[in-house]
């Protein structure tokens, strides 16, 4: 070894241990900058019991790191610069090891370790519950780039309340998702996953499979989430909310959706329900027209004006985004399966079906 | 042979002149040397893609990208760093280092290994020529199906993947297969299995973990191509298939894949870290014990990375045992590392700057990696920059500093020129900075919500100020790189003499000259300690038995190597290898045209790519092997 001329130190404490603290600083922040206004998909802002099950774990689990991480990391800072070479050309003593320090550093993390997977596995079980005998159940089925969300009821499949991207839920009641991938009537593609931040963890949308999870929240609230396995162009644009209401206006909400919208059909808006009669039906349900055989390849249109927005939840409902989007979707949302209109239909003519839609209600 | 210098040794390993010669060369050191090379291009390349993606994401709503080549850059992103830089690094510094480490003169199988070059480098352009087509892979360097198949990727990209990844992967098989056969039965005499080098561990581990864990994942993979070709249907639900049989086979393979790219790196560390504390390695038994453990343990950890596919409660609880199990063995070898360095006198020199520079890092990537292999909160983790950040830790951590590390350290033995002791300490702190300034913000920023592959995200949900940090560090990253990068290539011309043994090495490729004679040793090396070079300086290179002197003044003009056995390293026999050989190189070409024929869908050019396999596997059996 040729010698090095010693260096100082004091540059190289520091780097370390500010980024040290710069991370314990930033999770802080996460943690507590719970202001839904700022941060909607904090996962540890939880807002209800499934979310906060997996946020108690972060609380042991990320402690535990910390505590580990600044052990370590000051244990190689002080070897490095307590006994760097200091040019004087003493060799350090030869020592091959030190059996019992090696066990003692084999059995302590191992007992850490355990520490974690305890909580854990018990987490584990609790989440893998079955359904609260009052819960809620909804089909979930992701679709490029969508969702959909069907509330069955036991009387009549005529009166499934079915919606898309907004899936309306009561507070304070558990709500049984069911990601459908088996076969569905509206069918499947790829794989998505399901996620609420605020409100669980996700589950993918397996075709093929069925897979559960369990959300629930206990505040009336809009909590968004999106999709969180690529699954192709528009995985981006593929987001969701949920929506959570009182149980009495959940329940209000829930039997205004079983009914078609009483729409006042008239003058544009006749034409637009007309247009949209012949031309959409193929792939979009509107319960109410006459022509509608309830096909859901696309987004149900039965409430469609209630919704906030549309295209995978990335477009506000208002006429400009409805009359662009219906010109050309693949502009708007890369990828988007429904065909663009701006050739075969006027702009009149899209206009009557964005006021038809917008009557929706 | 053209220059006869009247040594028979020399003569008989001199590699051809002109091109010829140098296609068919097939000595380690020069597969070796080509094999870092690629593998560094490719690392580069797979980085600059990654500064377009960061330049995406630098501001929300950013049209710089479309969503189509953001997604072809996140994949061909993961696939180059995984399949075309991280595992062949790995085996490059084992085909070039192992056989000096061990005392021997080439790999067993010298032609096999020019081919496994081949594969490699044909496999990586083939994936590469997809841009040219203008159908490059999108579909994620996991490519699950069904996005992955025939129905949701019709045109050719995903071709170009699976094709060229089985080729690459068919490299990295007989590469191991070499490694295997060259650390078990050519180690100097009296290198019994518990002196060899941890290095030589790690690398032993590696190679039987890719013969276990990369045939099936070949196998998915033409499973996949036959979906998509044939329309067999393995993978589709519509006709009885399974997505989650794909996803099992993938992670059967991918996830002791990162601890295939890991543990070289960390026989890289217990390379370099003794030279640089000038101490013997603190706990050698515990740590190669350590790299065997994780190489088996490693095969019971895949299903971590299924954890939101609906696993049930056995397979939860099981896989977040074997995930948290893991990190014991990992735990050893840092703590034996961190014990090396208090006993030593840590010298502050590049390579050890970049050890330091793992330490750090990868500590803080093991701590993430327990946090995800808690299940519950893996659900809200998984598929998020918590992720990324926490892949990047293990994986820069992990790999890139020790690569760095290990760089610095070997190329003034493989060009016989030293590094620049002051640019190598700018880019370490460039790299570092940038590092973590990229990274620690991206485990926030997922935290917040902020999925995985998405080429866009809104602003005002508290995203912003995390991706422009990230951004900015990326591009200190890629400055520390270009520091780098410039130091090794100033050193080709203007760097200081090396000499045979620049840092006082303690293992035997130091015991020879920088760079090495094509047959490394004229006089096999006989290792009685762990530390040869400190122990017995200067080794012992006279006497001995007779055979040792016929190896180092040859009889007869064949390439000799003496075996020796697998446990003792007794002496067991003389072997020839051999020689200079284009066959290797025409078998690759050959498997690149069969496939390019599959690629386009014509039987014509398949069957020729064929008719050329035969022609050169009947050539290559058939030629004189061991004479000039």
């Amino acid at each position: 070894m040729r010698a090095g001329r010693p260096r100082r130190s004091g540059m190289r404490t520091w780097v370390p241990v500010v980024l040290g603290g710069l991370l314990l600083g930033a999770c802080e922040t996460a943690a507590l900058g719970g202001d839904t206004g700022e941060l909607p998909m904090n996962a540890l802002d939880p807002a209800g019991p499934i979310a906060r099950l997996q946020d108690n774990l972060w609380n042991v689990v990320f402690p535990i790191a910390v505590f580990v991480f600044v052990l370590v990391q000051g244990l190689i800072l002080f070897a490095v610069f307590r006994f760097r070479d200091r040019g004087d050309g003493t060799p350090p003593r030869q020592v091959a090891g030190n059996t019992r320090l090696e066990v003692l550093w084999t059995i302590i993390p191992a007992l850490i370790l355990a520490g974690i997977a305890v909580p854990t596995v018990r987490t584990i079980f609790e989440l893998a519950d079955p359904p609260a005998e009052d819960a809620l159940i909804v089909e979930v089925v992701g679709k490029q780039y969508w969702w959909e969300f069907t509330y069955r009821t036991e009387q009549d499949p005529a009166d499934d309340v079915v919606t898309a991207n907004e899936l309306h839920i009561p507070t304070g009641r558990e709500v049984y998702i069911e990601l459908n991938g088996r076969d569905p009537e509206s069918g499947v593609d790829v794989i998505h996953s399901f996620w609420i931040p605020r409100l669980a963890g996700k589950a993918d949308y397996v075709p093929g499979h069925t897979r559960t999870m369990r959300i629930a929240a206990d505040e009336p609230g809009t909590y968004p989430g999106q999709c969180a396995e690529f699954c192709g162009l528009s995985h981006a644009n593929m987001k969701m909310v949920v929506v959570a209401h009182d149980p009495a206006e959940f329940d209000e909400w829930f039997a205004h959706q079983a009914e078609p919208a009483d729409a006042e059909v008239d003058g544009q808006i006749a034409e637009g329900a007309e247009i949209v009669g012949q031309q959409c039906v193929g792939c979009h349900a509107v319960d109410g027209l006459e022509t509608s055989a309830g096909v859901q390849i696309a987004p149900n249109l039965t409430h469609f004006a209630l919704r906030e927005r549309f295209a995978g939840y990335i477009l506000d409902t208002t006429a400009d985004n409805l009359h662009a989007w219906i010109t050309d979707p693949q502009d708007l949302k890369p990828g988007a399966q429904m065909p663009a209109f701006g050739e075969s239909l006027t702009s009149e003519q899209i206009d009557a079906v964005v006021a038809y839609l917008q009557t929706l209600e | 042979m053209t220059t006869v210098t009247g040594d028979r040794l020399e003569d008989v390993w001199a590699t051809r002149p002109g091109l010829v010669g140098w296609l068919g060369a097939v000595n380690h050191k020069q597969v070796g040397q080509r094999f870092i090379a690629t593998a560094f291009v490719f690392f580069l390349v797979g980085g600059v893609q990654s500064l377009f993606m960061r330049y995406q994401l630098g501001s929300p709503e950013s049209t710089f990208l479309d969503p189509e080549t953001y997604n072809q850059l996140f994949t061909m992103h993961g696939t180059t760093m995984m399949f075309l830089f991280a595992v062949p690094i790995g085996e490059a510094f084992g085909i070039y280092f192992v056989p000096l480490m061990l005392g021997a003169r080439d790999m067993p199988f010298p032609r096999l290994n020019a081919f496994g070059y081949w594969a490699y480098l044909f496999g990586g352009i083939f994936l590469y020529s997809s841009f040219l087509a203008g159908s490059v892979p999108d579909s994620g360097w996991y490519a699950y199906p069904p996005l992955s198949g025939p129905e949701y990727s019709p045109r050719s990209n995903l071709d170009f993947w699976l094709l060229g990844v089985t080729f690459v992967e068919v490299s990295g098989v007989i590469a191991a297969f070499e490694i295997v056969v060259l650390i078990l039965r050519f180690r100097a005499p009296g290198m019994a299995i518990s002196r060899m080098p941890l290095f030589v561990w790690s690398l032993l581990v590696t190679a039987t973990m890719i013969l276990v864990a990369f045939p099936p994942l070949i196998m998915g993979t033409v499973l996949l191509e036959l979906d998509r070709k044939v329309g067999t249907g393995f993978y589709d639900p519509a006709v009885g298939g399974d997505p989650m049989l794909w996803q099992h086979i993938f992670w059967w393979f991918g996830h002791p894949e990162v601890y295939i790219i890991l543990l070289p790196a960390i026989g890289i560390v217990s390379a370099i870290l003794p030279v640089f504390t000038r101490t013997r390695i603190v706990g050698y038994t515990f740590i190669a014990a350590a790299t065997v453990a994780i190489g088996i343990l490693s095969f019971g950890v895949w299903v971590h990375h299924m954890f939101t596919t609906g696993i049930n409660l056995l397979g939860l609880t099981f896989f977040t045992a074997g995930s948290l199990l893991i990190t014991i063995p990992g735990g050893v070898q840092i703590f034996a590392f961190i014990a090396t360095l208090w006993r030593g006198r840590p010298v502050f020199k590049p390579p050890l700057l970049h050890v330091i520079g793992f330490l750090v890092v990868f500590v803080f990537g093991g701590l993430s990696g327990v946090m995800v292999a808690s299940v519950p909160f893996d659900w809200q983790a998984h598929d998020t920059y918590f992720v990324v950040a926490h892949f990047h830790y293990v994986l820069i951590g992990g790999v890139l500093f020790p690569v760095l590390a290990g760089l610095t350290y070997w190329l003034p033995k493989m060009t016989g020129r030293l590094l620049d002791d002051r640019l190598g300490t700018v880019a370490f702190w460039l790299l570092f900075a940038g590092f973590n300034l990229t990274f620690l913000p991206q485990h926030v920023v997922g935290l917040l919500g902020m999925p995985r592959r998405v080429y866009t995200y809104p602003s005002g949900i508290g995203w912003d100020v995390y991706n422009l940090l990230s951004t900015v560090g990326a591009f200190v990253v890629a400055a520390g790189m270009a520091v780098f990068v410039a130091d090794v290539v100033r050193s080709r011309w203007r760097g200081a003499p090396a000499g045979d043994d620049p840092w006082g090495g303690n293992t035997l490729e130091w015991a020879t000259t920088s760079p090495p004679e094509p047959f490394n040793f004229r006089v096999i090396p006989i290792a009685t300690t762990r530390d040869p070079l400190w122990d017995e300086r200067p080794l012992d290179l006279a006497g001995g038995p007779a055979w040792r002197r016929e190896l180092a003044h040859p009889v007869v003009s064949r390439r000799e190597m003496v075996s020796t056995s697998v446990l003792d390293a007794a002496p067991h026999e003389v072997l020839t290898l051999p020689i200079h050989s284009l066959w290797p190189l025409g078998l690759a070409a050959a498997l690149g045209v069969f496939l390019i024929g599959v690629m386009v869908d014509r039987t014509s050019i398949g069957l020729v790519g064929l008719a050329g396999l035969a022609v050169c596997v009947i050539g290559w059996l058939w030629s004189r092997q061991d004479e000039p």
